[in-house]
């Protein structure tokens, strides 16, 4: 751990959010904190990210800004094994989740994945599932169901799953808006509607941390602001990391910052990373000022 | 910004101000582009190409109808429900054939639908990038390759490893499945050019079809959708169950019509394989059956009058049939999400 000591920033679980102080519901899921050492990473020969260090507290937010093409995303998905998926991607460094590397070898990637959820770009909903069922295909897909549920076919809803839902509904901000319409394909939402049933398609599994990459740039005014105060409410319950070029919203949502950059023949790497009031009030790298006041990228 | 005085309405630069006047009409300008004599020259012979194909099918209904009306005139509705084929005594018609066809197109089915829905899950998904496209052009060969090759390797090959299988099937499930039994159980030469066998010859000729139906709607299922599956800590199998099979399924339903109009038409393999009957068989695993397609292959050439009449008739129920069917999978695979690019 001495590497990572060199980094400001809390670098152990933060007490924020204790056991006692998080709803019952989640008492199975614990805000964790994930710690990315030395991650560097290719596609092919290219190399997009260089050792990149970042402790991710738990029960926060932190937000990883940067301008397009400098690994911000790639290291997000390096986050839940989604890096590994793309043909010819590689990787160094470790990423730990509560301590644990979750590329362990004896680890399946599924494993990961299910305890570090993913919201993504694009709203992707499961169009021709009804919302009631997109909230809970986490569990039939995680085979986590005990009943033994199985995709696409019907079964008797238990007051279980009702109340399941009711709950991610809830939390993701969605539920006054479609409570009365659980029915319906998740497709005939809009599409602010849409990447908050993701959202609460994501807590549904209760997962420990929530990656989120951009997940406002293709919504409205309106639905921005709504899934930013989703994302304050969860951040309580769920440890949460988020890609976003929009520098209010950075500013908005996150406790803890992390400025990335692709520049002068470097992969991407971290230049300035802190407390957000810190990274966007003091900034101490003439580039991290530049780029938050809006002089580049 | 000089230029923002204020003016009212859409009128041009010249003019004062306009008065809207209810019902005061403008002139409205054309914005048809004019086309050059090459642009009418070229749609002239694009539209004379497309037309062409529309008139080559009608021209065949047409030529089948008028060829087939003696036979039709003479038998009336029973063209349809005869067993026998005699045009000399008056008498013949095309129930055995048509209940052959689609028999043997079954059987085909059964075994192209499972194997073909197998290998297109496994290129799309499964295979790995370096093997994912020499598979593709394989099963597009296999396509390509004429049928009369499948016909010849369905004969001298296929038959004699199948016939042990079809035994060892109407054996051991005969006692159970009535129609699995055949008159002579214990001769192999019992189970020859049976509609079995001729049935899965003619599956490996419906089987690329099905295969790159069904793969190219699932290499269609969105990205996004199946990352979120596997975002959620989906197991390749539950992504597939979750994103890839919802959204291929009309791909998948249309893959099986499609093979079937294929499986219908399919004439040669049948006809090498197949020993004629005249009967309604009910038993596929004994030697003997018939198809529409392989019997007009067997008598054109000695059949003149009515019973030339009696065949142009059956090959005019066979289009009409596969016709259908095959409309039938280009309005299934058009009208879902995932059909809309694909081509049939």
């Amino acid at each position: 751990m001495t590497r990572l000591d060199r980094k400001e920033g809390p670098v152990a679980p933060t007490p924020a959010a204790g056991p006692t102080a998080r709803p019952a519901h989640r008492a199975d899921a614990t805000p964790a904190a994930l710690v990315a050492e030395q991650v560097s990473a290719w596609f092919g020969d290219h190399q997009v990210l260089e050792d990149v260090d970042l402790t991710m507290a738990a029960g926060r937010v932190t937000a990883l800004i940067g301008p397009s093409g400098c690994g911000k995303s790639t290291f997000l998905r390096i986050l839940n094994r989604m890096h590994e998926l793309v043909p010819g991607a590689s990787l160094a460094g470790r990423v730990l989740l509560e301590g644990q590397d979750v590329y362990d070898p004896a680890l399946r990637p599924l494993e990961s994945r299910r305890r570090i959820g993913m919201v993504f770009q694009k709203a992707n909903p499961f169009p021709t599932m009804s919302i009631y069922d997109n909230v809970l295909a986490g569990l039939a897909l995680t085979g986590r169901d005990a009943r033994g549920a199985a995709l696409g076919r019907r079964r008797r809803r238990t007051d279980e799953d009702d109340a399941l839902v009711e709950r991610s509904l809830r939390s993701a901000g969605l539920w006054d808006e479609v409570r009365g319409r659980l029915g319906t394909p998740g497709a005939s939402l809009s599409g602010g509607q849409q990447q908050r049933l993701c959202i609460a398609r994501s807590l549904a599994v209760r997962p420990d941390v929530l990656l989120m990459d951009e997940p406002c740039s293709a919504l409205d005014p309106t639905s921005t602001r709504r899934v930013e105060e989703t994302i304050r409410e969860i951040a309580a319950e769920v440890t949460v990391v988020i890609v976003t070029h929009n520098m209010q919203q950075a500013q908005r949502v996150s406790d803890h910052c992390a400025f990335f950059l692709a520049a002068e023949g470097r992969p991407g790497h971290i230049v300035e990373q802190g407390p957000t009031a810190d990274v966007f009030g003091r900034p101490q790298d003439p580039r991290t000022d530049d780029y938050v006041n809006g002089r580049f990228g | 910004m000089s230029t923002l005085t204020p003016t009212q309405g859409p009128a041009g630069p010249a003019g004062p101000p306009p008065v809207l006047v209810a019902g005061a009409e403008r002139a409205r300008r054309s914005i048809v582009a004019k086309p050059t004599p090459a642009d009418v020259g070229f749609v002239a012979a694009v539209r004379g190409a497309a037309i062409s194909t529309l008139v080559v099918m009608v021209l065949i209904a047409f030529f089948l109808a008028l060829g087939a009306w003696p036979a039709f005139e003479s038998q009336g509705w029973r063209f349809l429900t005869t067993q026998e084929w005699l045009p000399e005594a008056g008498t013949f018609g095309i129930a055995s054939l048509l209940w052959g066809t689609v028999l043997i197109a079954l059987i085909a089915l059964a075994v192209a639908v499972p194997i073909g829905f197998g290998a297109a899950l496994f290129i799309s998904e499964y295979a790995p990038p370096w093997l994912r496209r020499p598979m593709v052009t394989l099963v597009d060969l296999m396509a390509a390759v004429p049928a009369i090759i499948y016909a010849l390797w369905g004969f001298f090959f296929l038959q004699g490893q199948l016939l042990q299988v079809a035994q060892w099937i109407s054996v051991h499930l005969g006692p159970f499945l009535p129609f699995l039994r055949v008159t002579t159980p214990d001769s192999l030469s019992g189970y020859t050019s049976s509609a079995f066998i001729a049935g899965v010859a003619t599956g490996a000729v419906v089987l690329p079809t099905v295969t790159s139906i069904m793969r190219e709607v699932f290499a269609q299922a969105p990205q996004g959708e199946r990352e979120g599956a596997i975002a959620l800590g989906a197991t390749r199998w539950g992504m597939i169950r979750a994103v890839v099979l919802p959204f291929g399924r009309s791909g998948i339903v249309g893959g099986v019509i499609l093979g079937l109009g294929r499986a219908l038409g399919e004439t040669i393999i049948v006809y090498t394989i197949i020993a004629p009957t005249f009967t309604l068989t009910t038993r596929p695993l004994e030697s003997g059956s018939n198809t529409i397609a392989a019997h007009i292959a067997a008598k054109y050439s000695e059949s003149n009058g009515v019973g030339l009449a009696g065949l142009l008739g059956a090959g005019l129920v066979l289009f009409v049939f596969t016709l259908f069917i095959n409309t039938l999978a280009g309005v299934v695979v058009r009208r879902s999400r995932s059909g809309a690019a694909t081509e049939i």
